[in-house]
């Protein structure tokens, strides 16, 4: 647990380091593209355009300045499976970005969405020394979770304090100052395999690159894709990616649940190759320009040109209709679908007060997916599309970039976490410093 | 799956792009961009290396004498060549507004060796030798477009003679020595003037010459005082002693009793004007004489 934190703390010094540089890389690592944005922070009084409230509401203090998508190789499920391909993507994704923004990177913040994230709800409890509550008292509190045995395979990668209650009064964001004589609090921990994360390490260090933070892609896309509103009163986020759905649950700001469905868009993809006899590529090809979740009488006589290059006649002139299309599609997106609600039940989701859902990710583009979804996941469903960033080009504004921006404002203004908080005084190596020091104070 | 070897480059019957792997950096050129991207590595790179490599060629270059020799004898070979090109030559010396004399002394003093190259020339210090000449007030030298170099001098015009102890000189009108003067008679129309300090008070003599205009022929000369105030010398031997100040005023006066009574026609020989509120006049013996006679004569004695 100790060292989890020293990493943790160092990747957060790593952050601040590249903050008080003014540059920092993200890379979100997905299944079917690497996306490197290069942000620079000037600070928030840099892009403010004149009086008033800024854009964004302060949230903008920085800028993308360069920014590079490039086809992923060697990922499969939001993991790494060949790690030189994925080196090889990420450099070249890094050097395009960097050259767009002729600056060169040293920091960068990575997401993935795979290596099977596990939601933990912890809670903790202390009774406090002098009736108040000070920092010190927080962070005893937060070491006081009972953190359950995920295995030693696994690693945590958010724990985020989401609820503090001082005696029975509970929906506390900051309970510091506040007098009672015990202060509870429920964590949520997020843990993912370590070899994932071993493996992405990796490849960034091959890359010459320093890590300035880890983030689960459910959750930045979450970040970014869900507004405001529904972060406080309650919303699932579901990132339909390549590779996986990411799943995380917003209440009163905090992700409270993450998980991940391990189906996405490039099953798709091979359900079509294999249907329609076509290779990949052609299949992305017909999925992503006639792709659709709903048949109408209009389908059945809109053929598609599958094609071929075998040099036979016969096989190189083939046509499929658009409703045959939608039916290989639509069994697993409805698949796909049918997980998330799995899981969201799982998590009792039903029981939050709003049950809004927000698909995006790129296979939120398809047409019609809007209405599958509300039927499989309840009526409260809509599409969402990333914050605007300043920068960002227009083609990184899509919803398939929502896991991107939500890293760069998860690089802008990161929630605390467990490890933001100060290592409680009776767990500190030197605790016999400051012992001396209270005794001497005490004393004198 | 991806190839676990690198696959063999086989081109695909299509285009020129190979097949399976996607292009990405290599390790190398992917650092060698992010190196190329440290600003501290670019500047050095860029300025740095290059300024290094010409001063540290330069100073190979230089650091052998006879090179540096060779060098510095090109450069005065072409100075020279370009110095002495016809359009640069000097070939006439011309001076105009001199007399013939000054204008022979004014060449002997230059002394230049024509022809020259009018980059050895310098005009300021050849100026001021020309006008260290006491006959002459300015002068202007300039080059003329066909190798002229031509002095124009200003000489000084003499307006007064004056006799002191070393002899006679000839004096302009702010009282500067213009030369010295052989004889009185070589400049019959020039006034004359005599005493100590006359220099500092030519334009003075000028004005009180020019008030005893109505005197003119029998004006001799002046006289400077104790350099302080001037005697007008008439002939017969008289004399008009002038005031410090208002000197030309007094003249004046005296030249209006002179218009009204013919006073210096008469048995005088010294009008004392140093007073002004008491004008004196010095009788010659003979009318002293002749005056006690008269008054004798009256008194009938």
């Amino acid at each position: 647990m100790t060292d989890l934190y020293q990493t943790q703390r160092s990747m957060r010094r790593m952050r601040n380091q590249a903050m008080d540089r003014g540059v920092i890389a993200i890379l979100d690592v997905g299944t079917s593209k690497i996306a490197c944005l290069v942000l620079r922070f000037d600070g928030p009084e840099k892009f403010r355009g004149g009086e008033g409230v800024g854009s964004l509401a302060g949230q903008s203090s920085f800028r993308v300045i360069g920014a590079a998508t490039t086809r992923s190789r060697g990922v499969a499920f939001g993991e790494i499976a060949a790690m030189r391909e994925t080196e090889r993507a990420i450099r070249t994704a890094v050097q395009a970005a960097q050259k767009m923004a002729n600056v060169r990177v040293d920091h960068v913040i990575v997401s993935f969405s795979g290596a099977r994230p596990r939601s933990y709800g912890l809670d903790g409890r202390i009774d406090l020394a002098d009736s108040t509550v000070r920092d010190d008292d927080v962070a005893r509190v937060l070491s006081s979770c009972l953190v359950p045995d995920f295995g030693s395979d696994r690693e945590v990668l958010h724990a985020h304090p989401v609820n503090f209650a001082i005696d029975h009064r509970s929906g506390l964001n900051d309970p510091r100052g506040q007098m009672g004589n015990s202060l509870s609090v429920d964590m949520h921990l997020l843990t993912v395999d370590m070899q994932a994360i071993q493996n992405l390490l990796y490849c960034i260090k091959r890359c010459d690159l320093e890590l300035a933070g880890l983030a689960s892609s459910a959750y930045v896309s979450g970040i970014s894709a869900l507004v405001e509103d529904e972060q406080e009163l309650g919303a699932a986020c579901v990132d339909l990616g390549g590779g996986s759905a990411g799943i995380s649950v917003f209440i009163k700001k905090h992700m409270i649940y993450a998980d991940s469905v391990r189906i996405g868009g490039e099953h798709i993809t091979q359900d079509i190759s294999k249907g329609l006899q076509v290779p990949l590529n052609v299949a992305e090809r017909i999925k992503t320009f006639y792709g659709g979740v709903t048949a109408t009488g209009i389908d059945d006589r809109e053929m598609i040109e599958i094609g071929g290059d075998t040099g036979d006649w016969e096989h190189d002139r083939r046509k499929v209709s658009r409703a045959e299309l939608i039916g290989i599609m639509r069994p697993r997106v409805e698949e796909i679908l049918e997980d998330v609600r799995a899981r969201l039940d799982a998590a009792g989701f039903d029981h939050l007060p709003a049950q809004q859902i927000v698909l995006t990710g790129g296979c939120s583009q398809t047409p019609g997916l809007d209405g599958l979804a509300s039927r499989i996941l309840g009526q409260q469903v809509r599409l969402g599309r990333p914050l605007r960033v300043q920068g960002l080009p227009q083609a990184a504004t899509g919803p398939a970039f929502s896991g991107s921006v939500g890293l760069c404002l998860f690089a802008a203004n990161p929630q605390d976490e467990w490890w933001d908080f100060d290592i409680p005084a009776d767990r500190y190596p030197a605790r016999s410093l400051k012992r001396a020091v209270k005794w001497f104070r005490d004393n004198w | 799956m991806q190839p676990v070897k690198p696959e063999p480059r086989v081109y695909s019957r299509k285009g020129a792009r190979p097949s399976g792997r996607d292009p990405a950096p290599s390790r190398w050129s992917y650092r060698m961009h992010r190196m190329w991207l440290t600003p501290a590595y670019r500047r050095m790179l860029r300025v740095g290396l290059p300024g290094l490599l010409v001063a540290g060629l330069a100073l190979w270059f230089l650091s052998d004498k006879a090179r540096v020799e060779d060098i510095t004898t090109w450069v005065d070979e072409t100075k020279r060549a370009v110095e002495e090109r016809p359009e640069f030559m000097i070939k006439v010396l011309s001076i105009e507004g001199a007399s013939p004399e000054l204008a022979d002394a004014v060449r002997e003093q230059l002394a230049l060796r024509l022809p020259l190259s009018s980059f050895d020339i310098e005009l300021e210090p050849m100026r001021q030798n020309v006008e260290s000449f006491n006959a002459v007030a300015s002068a202007r030298m300039r080059i003329k477009p066909g190798g002229v170099l031509v002095v124009e001098i200003v000489e000084r015009q003499p307006a007064v003679l004056w006799r002191h102890v070393g002899g006679l000189s000839l004096l302009d009108a702010e009282g500067n020595l213009v030369a010295g003067a052989a004889a009185r008679t070589d400049w019959p129309d020039l006034p004359l003037v005599a005493g100590q300090g006359v220099e500092q008070a030519v334009p003075e003599a000028l004005a009180l010459i020019a008030a005893a205009a109505p005197l003119a022929g029998r004006l001799r000369g002046l006289m400077r005082v104790g350099e302080r105030r001037w005697d007008v010398i008439l002939d017969r031997g008289q004399r008009i002693q002038l005031p410090e100040k208002n000197a030309v005023a007094a003249l004046e006066r005296l030249i209006a009793l002179d218009q009204a009574r013919d006073m210096l026609d008469r048995e005088i020989t010294v009008v004392d004007f140093r007073n002004p509120l008491r004008p004196t006049v010095r009788l010659t013996s003979y009318g002293v004489e002749e005056i006690q006679k008269i008054r004798d004569f009256e008194f009938g004695r």
